[in-house]
C-alpha cells in the first residue's frame, strides 16, 4: 500500500479519476469548492467554541494530516466530512449542556422561593457553565436552631479560596 | 522609527500557486546588530503582557487575520487545534507563563510584530540565503536546509531560496539558517495566506523592522 505522502496532490482521486465519456471534471474548481466549504465548517467551529467557552467535556480536535502540504482530493473530502461531524457533535453537547444549566438556573428560583424543600441542595457556577466558585446553598438560619425550627435560607457565596491558602503566621518575635 | 523599507514578493512555485492563489510571500532585508533587547522593548513587551487577557485570547480565533490562518492550517492538513497557529501559539504562552517573556531583540521584534497584527513573521541570515526566498513543496529525498539535514516528506509546502529549503511552513527553521549572533543582515519573511490583507503583512514586517533599529 503506498504511503499517503507519496501521493501526488491528487494522487488518491479514483472517483474523479475515472473518465466518464462527453464529461470533462474540472477539479481545481471541485478543489476550490472544497476549500471553501472548510472555510465555513472552520468559522463556525470557532464561533461554537467561543459560545462553548469556558464549558469543559468538548472535542475540538479533527486530526492532523501529516502537513504543510497539498491535499488530495479524498484527504479534503475526508476533512470536511470530520469537520462537518465535528462541528454537529459539538453543538448536540452544547445543546445538552445549555439545557442542564437552564434547569440548573430554574432549580436556583425554586431554591430561593422555596428554601425548605431543597435542604442542604447546592449549585455552582460550574453547574451554570460560567467560570467562578461562585454557589448557592440552602443551608439552615441560626445553624442547629434553624435545623429544628425548619428556617432554610439559600447562602450565595461568591468568593473563590486564595491562590495561596490562608496567610501564613506572623513570625515570632 | 525606520525610513525605508524595501518590500519584496517572493516567487510562489507553480502547484502551490495554483492551488492556493493568494499565497505571497513577502520579505525584507534589514541590518541586525543581535543581542539583548533594550529597556524600551522589554516595557513594550510588559505592556503587552498586560493588555493582553484571557477572554482576548479565547475569542482571537474569531478574529479575521487569525481565523484565516487557521483556515490555511486546515487547507494544508494541519490541525490548528493541536499544532497552533503563530498568533494562538504566542497566546497559549503568554496565559502559561503570565507574561512575554523578552529573549533577545530578534525574537523579540518577532514576537510583537506577530502579536499586533496576528500575522507570522520570521527571520533568516542573510549571509546563508542564495538568491530570493520563496514557497515550494519539497522534492523527493529533499532534506531540511542542506543534505545534512533532517529528511523530508515529499510534497510538504517549505519556505526555500534557490538553492535548498530553509525552514518547513509554519514549523521548524533549519539549523544554521536562523539569525545567529554574529549575524549582520537579515531576511524578515511574512506569509500571507487568503483573508489577510496586504496592509497587515506589511505593517508586520514595518514593525519587526522598526523594533530592530531600537537595537543598541
Amino acid at each position: 500500500m503506498r504511503d499517503v505522502l507519496e501521493l501526488g496532490p491528487v494522487g488518491a482521486v479514483a472517483p474523479f479519476q475515472l473518465p466518464v465519456p462527453g464529461i470533462e471534471v474540472d477539479e481545481l474548481a471541485i478543489r476550490r469548492s472544497l476549500r471553501e466549504q472548510i472555510a465555513k465548517l472552520e468559522s463556525e467551529l470557532a464561533s461554537l467554541f467561543c459560545s462553548a467557552y469556558p464549558r469543559k467535556g468538548f472535542d475540538w480536535e479533527v486530526g492532523s494530516r501529516r502537513g504543510p502540504r497539498l491535499l488530495s482530493l479524498v484527504e479534503l473530502e475526508e476533512l470536511r466530512d470530520e469537520l462537518a461531524a465535528k462541528l454537529q457533535h459539538n453543538r448536540r453537547v452544547l445543546g445538552d449542556k445549555t439545557y442542564t444549566e437552564e434547569m440548573y438556573r430554574a432549580r436556583i428560583e425554586e431554591m430561593i422561593l422555596e428554601p425548605e424543600k431543597h435542604k442542604w441542595e447546592r449549585v455552582t457556577n460550574a453547574d451554570l457553565g460560567e467560570t467562578g466558585c461562585k454557589n448557592w446553598h440552602v443551608r439552615p438560619r441560626f445553624g442547629v436552631i434553624g435545623m429544628l425550627m425548619n428556617w432554610w435560607r439559600v447562602k450565595i457565596s461568591s468568593g473563590c479560596p486564595l491562590a495561596k491558602g490562608p496567610r501564613p503566621p506572623l513570625p515570632e518575635q | 522609527m525606520i525610513d525605508e523599507l524595501d518590500l519584496q514578493h517572493g516567487w510562489v512555485a507553480g502547484e502551490l500557486a495554483a492551488e492556493f492563489p493568494q499565497l505571497r510571500l513577502v520579505h525584507a532585508r534589514v541590518e541586525v546588530q543581535p543581542g539583548k533587547s533594550p529597556r524600551s522593548v522589554k516595557e513594550r513587551l510588559r505592556f503587552l503582557s498586560d493588555r493582553f487577557t484571557g477572554s482576548k485570547a479565547v475569542a482571537m480565533r474569531q478574529q479575521p487575520i487569525p481565523q484565516a490562518y487557521r483556515v490555511f492550517f486546515r487547507h494544508v492538513g494541519l490541525d490548528p487545534d493541536l499544532q497552533r497557529t503563530p498568533i494562538e501559539g504566542i497566546a497559549l504562552e503568554r496565559m502559561r507563563a503570565g507574561h512575554f517573556k523578552s529573549r533577545n531583540i530578534v525574537d523579540d521584534a518577532l514576537l510583537i510584530a506577530t502579536l499586533e497584527t496576528s500575522v507570522p513573521v520570521y527571520a533568516f541570515d542573510a549571509a546563508r540565503l542564495e538568491g530570493e526566498p520563496g514557497l515550494r513543496l519539497s522534492h523527493p529525498g529533499e532534506s531540511l536546509g542542506g543534505p545534512h539535514g533532517r529528511p523530508l516528506p515529499r510534497g510538504q509546502v517549505v519556505i526555500a531560496d534557490e538553492s535548498r529549503s530553509l525552514a518547513i511552513l509554519f514549523a521548524d527553521v533549519a539549523e544554521g539558517h536562523g539569525v545567529l549572533p554574529s549575524s549582520e543582515e537579515m531576511v524578515l519573511v511574512a506569509v500571507q495566506v487568503k483573508g489577510v490583507p496586504d496592509v497587515s503583512v506589511e505593517e508586520a514586517l514595518w514593525c519587526a523592522a522598526d523594533i530592530l533599529q531600537e537595537a543598541p
